[in-house]
């Protein structure tokens, strides 16, 4: 239950900071944010890194702003941040809504958006608000810069996109224009515990139909994302309790649960069907028309 | 072993420098400063117990589930099993052993006992690190927020009712005086 033996580098610099990984990643190293999911790994020994880049002391890397469009979340910045809005429009409570489900709070104050987003575990909040929003997430290394976009960021459990040289330095989120209602539900056993099945959605209702639907699922599959098949039960109806319905039985039939039992697949299912019901519905109480 | 440079210092100088070895760090704990040695893969738990002899602080799980290793970092409650000694150099650790002024409990601590919040006590540090943070940072706390903080932590004797009776107490006293 004690950490295994590592070197530890604390840069400055985003600069210094690339630096040191690269030199150090061929010999598993590791970049620290939070530490909230990768200390505990160290403390089963299931992770032994043989260094750890801490980037808490890296500034460029702790502010979070959004300009016009997009919100951009830097990858110091604890969850703990967004507690309160901290974007105009429907994203700043959305993401306040979201935030209360992910641990507890003591681990809120230290652990991060984008460690979590790094992490890749299917069941993080984050993940799938990534995922449901259309996230961009930037990976900087010594050969530079990279944008990627969530469908190919997120490659399985807790497996993303990202090289072991690369620090994610940034998540943009884009803005939800003034309108879009949102709902978040997750189910788990326990308060701040793992997710069994959670669903964010967000549309727009224009001439009295839905348009741009989102519907994300999490905790699910190997990783969130979009069910597309009960967005196209959405788009262009009116909102409303059937067409709720309708559309958290097609995600329901849509997922493919990575449990290993047939009765823990059908378990599965049952609670994505009530989770995206009672997104929808959720979404429905944000109305302001 | 070599000792790491005070807060401050260009990240530059550091470069390429190693530290597995054993490393002297000061920690700031209750406004006193401690000279210690530490390996990096020290968490901040086992350091304020082994090295600062502060053995108030208690460490649990290990893990960052049971809560009861929970102390305060620049005012915000974290886990110190879950925190490296090294990443706590110039920071303001604030424990259960600071909590109380000479003889004078902490108005948290009489609460605790006055209701009945505690009955074997290894949670107990935990609770009141945790309590002290958020009555610190809101005052007002709504009863649906405080149970949804207070359940971070875990309790195996007292079913928190009477921890949730003696956090509420203490927080009125805490907004009269």
């Amino acid at each position: 239950m004690k950490p295994g033996q590592f070197a530890y580098h604390a840069p400055k610099t985003v600069a210094d900071a690339v630096a040191m990984l690269a030199e150090v990643a061929p010999q598993n190293g590791r970049v620290l944010a939070g530490g909230q999911s990768l200390v505990p790994a160290m403390a089963f020994r299931a992770a032994l890194p043989g260094h750890l880049v801490d980037i808490n002391g890296v500034v460029e890397l702790a502010h979070l702003a959004a300009d016009a469009a997009v919100l951009s979340i830097g990858a110091c910045t604890r969850h703990a941040a967004f507690h309160r809005p901290v974007a105009d429009g429907p994203l700043g409570p959305l993401l306040s809504s979201v935030v209360r489900h992910i641990a507890h709070y003591p681990i809120r104050t230290r652990g991060t958006f984008c460690g979590s987003v790094a992490n890749a575990d299917p069941a993080s909040e984050w993940c799938l608000v990534a995922a449901t929003l259309g996230a961009t997430m930037v990976a900087r290394s010594t050969r530079g810069t990279r944008r990627i976009g969530a469908a190919e960021f997120f490659g399985g459990i807790m497996s993303t996109a990202l090289a072991d040289d690369e620090i994610l330095t940034e998540t943009h989120l884009p803005l939800l224009v003034a309108g879009t209602r949102y709902g978040f539900y997750e189910f788990s056993r326990r308060a701040g515990d793992f997710a069994i099945a959670m669903a964010l959605v967000a549309y727009r209702v224009e001439g009295g139909v839905i348009t741009e639907p989102r519907i994300g699922v999490g905790a699910v599959e190997d990783r969130p994302r979009r069910i597309a098949e009960a967005e196209a039960i959405l788009r262009d109806e009116a909102p409303g309790a059937e067409l709720f319905r309708a559309a958290s039985e097609v995600a329901a039939e849509a997922v493919d649960p990575i449990d290993a039992t047939p009765d823990g697949q059908e378990y599965k299912r049952d609670v994505v069907r009530a989770a995206v019901r009672r997104a929808l519905e959720r979404a429905q109480g944000t109305a302001h028309d | 072993m070599w000792s790491v440079p005070p807060c401050g210092v260009p990240s530059s100088e550091r470069r390429g420098q190693r530290m597995t070895d054993i490393t002297e760090i000061t920690l700031t704990v209750n406004g006193k400063d401690y000279r210690v040695r530490v390996e990096p893969r020290h968490t901040l738990v086992d350091t304020l117990r082994d090295q600062c002899g502060l053995t108030g602080t208690h460490a649990g799980c290990e893990h960052g589930v049971c809560g009861s290793c929970t102390v305060l970092v620049d005012g915000d409650p974290v886990r110190a099993c879950l925190m490296f000694a090294v990443q706590a150099q110039c920071r303001q650790i604030r424990t259960v052993e600071g909590l109380a002024s000479g003889d004078r409990l902490h108005p948290l601590q009489q609460s605790f006992i006055d209701h009945h919040g505690l009955q074997c006590g290894f949670c107990t540090p935990g609770f009141l690190m945790l309590s002290t943070g958020i009555l610190e940072r809101d005052p007002d706390i709504g009863d649906e927020e405080l149970l949804e903080i207070l359940s971070s932590n875990l309790c195996r004797c007292t079913g928190y009712q009477n921890i949730v009776k003696a956090v509420r107490a203490a927080a009125a006293q805490m907004r009269s005086s």
